[in-house]
């Protein structure tokens, strides 16, 4: 559903794009094959078959006429597409009342979405389809991007600013989301998704204060949990389990480990620390690991950070 | 003889490379001893740029990174950009090409101010020297600078930056030193509408680069005064914009892909007629679309900034701008392809690259549209397909006229021919490995896959493996095309002054040229285009 071509892939403002695509694809491919079929068609044609001759070409060094022409009708060709661009863009910009709001704050190197009751996420935005939404982007740091490919459009994040952008989503589905601004050294591995849910689902979701089915979450092993919220949070983009490093340092085998820290101490990775690098990165920094991690003191709930230590610990 | 009538010089076999010695080399005011100096540096970072690209190229053979960390990544590509920008495409055809041939087309014994001359060639070392101090603490920011990113960031930004303020340097003053030539040392007889192309396109460049590089310069100087003194110019925290700096940068490097490109139409529009032996068509039309363009492109650099926040207004006439780079563009190409009618057309090695460049030109302007419409930007703005378009203008358009430029001038400029047939072969490698690399970026740009992305989700694998095996191809053929100039400089067979029947004034001069050019100067009676029959 990402090509070009799948007309409409999310919404119907994307197959409005789409056409636009295939109208410049169409004329710039007829503009092509005219020019490099006379370009060939010459080259072969005229190409010199007797031994050097000098005085065979005619000395044509120019067509009022045809030199007219060929800057009139591009000229009014691209005119045509400006115009057409333009109108698919400037109803992408309008204002639209009664959207859905979600405020998204983009930071190295996550997403952080917030309804306006309250409820927060981290690289996950849920909304209903058949509705508008519109995003109310802002970053903490540096520039980063949020670019929804399925729905054509995107738009920078920008900190000190606030920038907004709206889709009709009317396909349920779960939709990539890409920071498209080069934002340093997690910028590829900050990625959001967009599911779309139908109506009545949506609204029992929202029912249930933002979590996923209801009854299981009581009988649910803590350390299952854990693996939940850490995947929910986005802690994977910068830690990785086990393999190639990250940003951070790779949770596995972590717990119970010595840790060097900057400024020359260590410290043995305990609950306690492992909590208190969750709500307070900053105070036990791992050496040569740059402190960039942002704290989860207000996203995380007590309960979902001790969830989340118990899953860590079960990463041997 | 058509065309202009002088004798051709004979040299003594060595030319302007008699003297020896580097203090012969260092301290030299030979216009072409400093151009083929700046031959030499610009190809020696084209090359060290093109190993970065296949450094990025082979780390995206997958998904996942496997042979180089995120951060190296990110510092390859930085380091890609940066040196194939600042340091080979901007310098290479108006220093390199332009420094040789500008005093010799317009008939001149030398540039206007040839100590200038040489003053700009070591500014530049002194520049590049300064960028390589940087690598200490590798950049990671993308050759764009965006703050407040590379305001914060720990790499050697501001060792950087004036490294390139520096290149700036040297770009102004070269351009300073060729319009003040290209306006006072003509050859009597040579009025504006005889003036080779390559001199109009030339023309063009010097002013954008008196005009926009100021602008970088001053952009980087606040960014430096960011860092080191807390000023705040473009960091919010400080009381800054970081949409400011964008401003400032692509108000100078917009316009500077027009210092990239126009230098390389006027080779183009050299080559076509000489090897299909008709008048250049619409020479006035040629001409005054290089002044067009260098107008026009100092009002569209917010075409790089349509998602950036700015107002839809301001979005809807930077679009609306945008389109009319297209049409002095369409006629250039249109010109071209007019001159081939009823010609007498051979394909030696120059000619091939100068067809090349129309062909991957054209698919790198018709995809310019797509990029210019706003809603289509909107979708296709940060992918992949930018960077095909890109590369098809500046590689496809850009770097082929500077390899046309390369073999048509490479007899005057050493005294040697080149292997016709090895320089045939590099070219058909340097054509399918540049397809395959380049093509491939539309189609994964297309399926929304993001620049500057170090991983990437499994389902544009395809596309990546593809474009790397291109990517070989390329490498391949461009150090076929280096061994063959490597050969030619040592063994190859002796040039002639005119071995392409070529009628603009450097072609009377010896091969090499003599230092001061030309034993008298010569006297210009008509445009150098003369090659049909007159009708009369």
């Amino acid at each position: 559903m990402d090509n070009v071509l799948a007309f409409g892939a999310a919404s119907s403002q994307a197959g409005r794009v789409d056409a636009l695509f295939l109208v410049i694809a169409l004329i710039g491919g007829f503009f092509f094959f005219l020019t490099q079929g006379i370009l060939i068609y010459f080259a072969v044609k005229y190409r010199r078959r007797l031994p050097d001759r000098d005085n065979v070409t005619p000395s044509i060094t120019g067509n009022p006429l045809l030199e007219f022409l060929w800057i009139l009708i591009p000229s009014l060709v691209v005119v045509g597409i400006f115009y057409y661009g333009w109108r698919v863009y400037a109803d992408q910009r309008i204002y639209v009342a009664g959207a859905t709001e979600v405020h998204v704050n983009a930071r190295q190197w996550m997403y952080e979405i917030k309804y306006p009751d309250g409820r927060t996420a981290i690289n996950e935005i849920r909304v209903p389809a058949g509705k508008p939404v519109r995003f109310i982007l802002s970053a903490a740091d540096v520039l980063h991007g949020f670019y929804l490919p399925d729905f054509r459009v995107k738009m920078d994040m920008i900190p000190g600013r606030v920038t907004t952008l709206w889709v009709q989503p009317d396909r349920p589905g779960s939709y990539q989301i890409y920071c498209t601004v080069y934002c340093g050294t997690g910028h590829s591995n900050m990625l959001a998704r967009l599911i779309v849910m139908p109506p009545r689902e949506y609204a029992g979701w929202v029912e249930r204060g933002g979590r996923e089915g209801g009854e299981a979450g009581a009988k649910e092993p803590l350390h299952e949990r854990g693996e939940r919220v850490v995947k929910g949070a986005g802690c994977l983009n910068c830690h990785a389990v086990e393999g190639k490093e990250k940003i951070g340092p790779n949770f596995r085998g972590l717990f119970g480990s010595k840790v060097p820290l900057e400024g020359g101490t260590s410290v043995t990775a305990d609950e306690e620390y492992f909590r208190e690098s969750i709500v307070d990165p900053g105070a036990k920094v791992v050496k040569g690991y740059p402190n960039v991690m942002p704290t989860y003191k207000t996203s995380m709930p007590p309960d979902d950070v001790r969830a989340a230590v118990e899953y860590l610990k079960t990463l041997k | 003889m058509a065309g202009i009538g002088h004798p051709v010089a004979e040299g003594n076999g060595r030319g302007y490379l008699a003297e020896r010695g580097w203090r012969s080399w260092a301290f030299t005011l030979d216009h072409k001893r400093i151009g083929a100096m700046y031959l030499w540096s610009t190809i020696f970072f084209f090359l060290v740029g093109g190993v970065f690209a296949l450094l990025l190229r082979l780390e995206l053979l997958s998904p996942q990174t496997r042979y180089f960390s995120n951060h190296a990544y990110n510092v390859f590509f930085t380091l890609h950009g940066a040196m194939m920008i600042f340091l080979f495409i901007i310098p290479a055809i108006p220093s390199g090409l332009g420094n040789f041939f500008i005093p010799l087309h317009v008939g001149a014994r030398d540039v206007a101010f040839p100590r200038l001359n040489l003053a700009s060639y070591w500014v530049f070392v002194a520049g590049f020297l300064v960028i390589i101090g940087s690598l200490v603490a590798p950049m990671d920011t993308g050759w764009t600078f965006y703050t407040p990113y590379s305001a914060k960031s720990a790499a050697a930004v501001t060792t950087l930056s004036l490294g390139l303020f520096l290149i700036g340097m040297s770009s102004i003053l070269t351009g300073l030193n060729f319009i003040v030539t290209i306006h006072k040392l003509r050859a009597p007889g040579m009025t504006w509408h005889r003036m080779p192309l390559f001199i109009w396109g030339m023309y063009a460049t010097s002013i954008i680069q008196v005009i926009a590089t100021p602008v970088v310069g001053v952009t980087f100087l606040l960014l430096a005064a960011e860092r080191l003194l807390g000023v705040g110019f473009y960091d919010p925290a400080k009381g800054g914009d970081p949409v400011l700096f964008q401003h400032f940068f692509w108000f100078y490097s917009h316009p500077v892909v027009y210092v990239m490109i126009l230098p390389a139409m006027g080779i183009i529009s050299e080559v076509i007629p000489v090897f299909s032996r008709k008048p250049i068509f619409g020479y006035k039309a040629i001409a005054y679309s290089s002044l067009a363009i260098a107008f026009i492109g100092f009002l569209v650099w917010g075409h790089h900034m349509f998602t950036s926040g700015m107002s839809p207004l301001a979005n809807a006439i930077f679009s609306f701008l945008t389109f009319f780079v297209a049409v002095p563009t369409a006629v250039k190409v249109f010109n071209w392809i007019a001159t081939l009618y009823k010609g007498s057309i051979t394909f030696e090695s120059p000619m091939l690259y100068a067809l090349t460049f129309i062909f991957l030109f054209a698919v790198g302007g018709l995809t310019g549209p797509f990029l210019g419409a706003l809603a289509t930007n909107v979708q296709l703005h940060d992918t992949y397909f930018v960077v095909a378009h890109f590369h098809y203008t500046m590689m496809g358009g850009t770097v082929m006229g500077f390899f046309a430029g390369l073999h048509y001038w490479f007899p005057k400029m050493t005294g040697k021919m080149l292997n016709e047939k090895i320089a045939r072969l590099a070219w058909a490698l340097v054509f399918i490995g540049f397809n395959v690399t380049f093509f491939t970026m539309f189609i994964v740009g297309t399926r929304g896959m993001p620049r500057r992305y170090a991983e990437y989700i499994p389902k544009f694998h395809t596309e990546n493996v593809i474009s790397t095996i291109g990517s070989a191809v390329l490498a391949v053929g461009i150090l076929v095309m280096c061994w063959n100039f490597l050969q030619g400089l040592r063994k190859g067979a002796p040039a002639p002054a005119d071995p392409w029947r070529a009628l603009s004034l450097e072609w009377r001069a010896a091969s090499p040229p003599e230092t001061e050019n030309f034993h008298e100067i010569p006297v210009v009676t008509e445009w150098p285009y003369s090659y049909g029959t007159p009708k009369s």
